[in-house]
């Protein structure tokens, strides 16, 4: 079986969706550069041409209105942004425009567009190069919001994105670029809004996306090891999201722990719970549980971010005072790698 | 370029139209049952004829807030602009939008919008796809004064002038955005034109009164555009007679003088033109009452037809946010 790392897994998608259908164009800052946008873009313009493989200038609010009149013109334009933060400068035409151009028109018009955003954390990236910020996204009407996890996935829901008839955002987690999976190399749709159970468990359910679910799938690795069995189910579609499998999942083990690349206040996994709590509070056993990032702008000293991102430890430690457990970590012996966290391996290195 | 006795008809018709509807629409709100707010164009049609008559059919047109000139003058249907602002079923976004909300894709009129400055960039990426599909279609998107101060304005120049888009950047200067006037937003007379130019954009300012010299400056405009020669500016220097929002004169308040207004009363566009073909008898006495009366008579049906038309459904709305 083929594998390939999450970075081939979106380039494969954009091509293959380019080689079908010469509508589809993609443009954004560095996408036609040596490095790729993180190699997703590599060798795209030399196939494609300099018409529908641009680079833009850094107008990015301007070009988020170009590529939505291009939409609407018929065709299927990809705008990546390097850093979710860029975004935040064209959040008027992707708000304001993109998002409500086919309601408030009476639905005469489609809006076939996605805009990819990279969320940036680690190695000094800092409080305006890492956020991530899906629930500010996923608050808006007419807007979908998409974090796959595996390369798996992100080829599957990159076609299902460039598919659709509506705006639809990609975050895409630097840390998970690297990561390899068994990819199949025909052409694949991904249901958008539907989540995957990524683990069978039965005591306590774990609701995650991006890289978060990595952390979810080490934490249930450990706690398997001394009798507590998780089930984590990786949302892969933050809006519109599987409130069913959730659902489902929390039926059956009775609590449920929500964790989220983004912050905990007013966010995703906010939602999540107070919906599950209002439609099956009964089945709750305990009080769910956010985990995410805290109230403060993410800092760059490796020694300051130490705390800031949440990870399989705080998992583990949640799930014992949620479960009222009392583990014994000798027998867990966590083990973390290298002198700082603020790379997902020791491999991972800077600037960029 | 000399402009045919028939064609010179149907740019006062067009004005007039324009002038009809709006104060037809002035005189109608304030029996409160068009439920949105309306910026109406009065004092401006011959801008807004003048550049769109220069468009074939199948060329486009973006807009702003104060939009009704821009869809008629496009050839948009008269009777869903009227049923839109009166949030009634047939309106031209059914009843989603209102006055502020206008399409009519028939006609090439692709939308208005109300935040200053957002259709600039759309209008251009539009420009973009009609340059990658070679279909030679030509993309006009009118702004304000006002807009021009968004970086939304210089972004979008500078794309249009990278990428050699088929586009034509129409400003009507007004003078006011709603009460705050040019000299406290901008430095210079020259600064709109100057900054297409530092663009590599050629840019013109004329005065948006004279609906045949708008028409000229415009036919070059849109003919560079279709050779595939890039995207020119044009600056119309105009005047806003209503109030920035709504039915009524507002020379009292106290924003603007009662003699400012009255200067740009005196140069009137539809009356201006109407006395040029009196003059050289292209018009009379008697056809000038028929168009009159003749663009009245649209104007209330199109009220009527506004007011006798029924409430649009309310839809399941969850499933209209997204195309399917």
């Amino acid at each position: 079986m083929r594998r390939l790392k999450y970075f081939e897994a979106i380039r494969e998608a954009t091509d293959q969706a380019m080689s079908d259908d010469p509508s589809v164009f993609l443009v954004g800052l560095g996408v036609p550069d040596p490095k790729g946008i993180f190699g997703t873009t590599l060798g795209l313009q030399e196939k494609y041409g300099e018409d529908r493989v641009q680079d833009m200038p850094l107008s990015e609010n301007a070009m988020t209105g170009v590529v939505l009149g291009m939409a609407i013109s018929g065709m299927r334009p990809i705008l990546s942004h390097q850093r979710v933060d860029f975004t935040l400068v064209a959040i008027e035409q992707l708000v304001n425009q993109a998002a409500k151009w086919h309601f408030m028109f009476g639905g005469q018009v489609n809006v076939p567009l996605v805009i990819r955003m990279i969320i940036g954390r680690g190695w000094g990236q800092g409080p305006q190069h890492s956020q991530s910020l899906q629930a500010w996204f996923a608050h808006i009407p007419g807007l979908k919001v998409l974090m796959p996890t595996t390369p798996y996935d992100a080829k599957g829901l990159m076609l299902s994105a460039i598919a659709d008839n509506n705006p639809v955002i990609i975050l895409e987690h630097r840390w998970l670029y690297a990561i390899s999976d068994v990819v199949p190399e025909e052409a694949y749709l991904i249901p958008i809004g539907k989540a995957k159970v990524i683990k069978e468990g039965s005591d306590i359910t774990i609701v995650s996306s991006s890289y978060m679910t990595l952390e979810a799938l080490k934490a249930a690795e450990y706690l398997s090891q001394i009798g507590v069995s998780v089930e984590v189910v990786d949302l892969r579609s933050i809006k519109p999201w599987d409130v069913d499998c959730v659902l489902r999942s929390v039926k059956k083990t009775g609590k449920l722990i929500v964790a989220d690349t983004g912050g905990i206040e007013f966010g995703i996994s906010a939602e999540i719970i107070a919906t599950i709590s209002e439609l099956a509070f009964t089945e709750l056993k305990v009080s769910p549980v956010r985990i995410g990032l805290p109230n403060y702008p993410c800092p760059t000293s490796p020694a300051l971010a130490e705390n800031y991102y949440p990870d399989f430890e705080n998992i583990i430690r949640t799930v014992e005072k949620l479960c009222g457990y009392e583990f014994d970590y000798s027998k867990l012996n966590l083990v973390k790698s290298g002198e700082h966290r603020d790379v997902p391996h020791n491999e991972f290195t800077g600037p960029f | 370029m000399h402009i045919n006795r028939n064609h010179r008809i149907d740019l006062y018709t067009r004005m007039l139209k324009i002038r009809t509807v709006e104060m037809t629409i002035a005189s109608y709100y304030s029996e409160q049952q068009m439920r949105c707010p309306v910026h109406l164009v009065i004092g401006q049609e011959a801008a807004e004829v003048g550049a769109c008559a220069a468009l074939n059919k199948t060329d486009f047109v973006f807009s702003g807030h104060r939009s009704h000139g821009h869809y008629l003058a496009k050839g948009g249907n008269l009777n869903a602009m009227m049923a839109e602002i009166y949030g009634k079923s047939g309106g031209c976004a059914n009843g989603r939008g209102g006055s502020m909300h206008l399409i009519d894709l028939e006609a090439g009129f692709l939308g208005a919008v109300p935040i200053v400055g957002s259709t600039i960039p759309i209008a251009t990426g539009v420009a973009m796809a009609s340059k990658l599909k070679k279909d030679t279609k030509v993309v006009m998107v009118f702004l304000g004064d006002g807009a021009t101060e968004t970086g939304a304005f210089y972004e979008s120049l500078n794309y249009a002038s990278l990428k050699e888009l088929p586009i034509v950047f129409v400003v009507e200067n007004n003078a006011y955005s709603v009460y705050s006037s040019l000299s406290v937003r901008q430095k210079t007379e020259s600064r709109i034109v100057d900054i297409a130019m530092a663009h590599s954009i050629p840019a013109r300012k004329l005065d948006g009164n004279d609906v045949e010299l708008v028409y000229q400056a415009s036919i070059a405009a849109v003919d560079r555009a279709r050779a595939g020669l890039g995207p020119s500016l044009l600056e119309l220097k105009t005047y806003r007679w209503l109030e920035h929002c709504g039915p009524n004169y507002d020379n009292d308040i106290g924003y603007r003088s009662e003699a400012e207004f009255l200067s740009w009363r005196e140069r009137d566009p539809v009356s201006l033109y109407q006395n040029l073909l009196l003059s050289e008898g292209i018009l009379t006495a008697e056809s000038v009452g028929e168009l009159t009366a003749r663009s009245s008579q649209e104007a209330v049906d199109a009220i009527n037809f506004a007011k006798n038309s029924s409430w649009p459904q309310v839809a399941n709305f969850s499933h209209e946010v997204y195309s399917q």
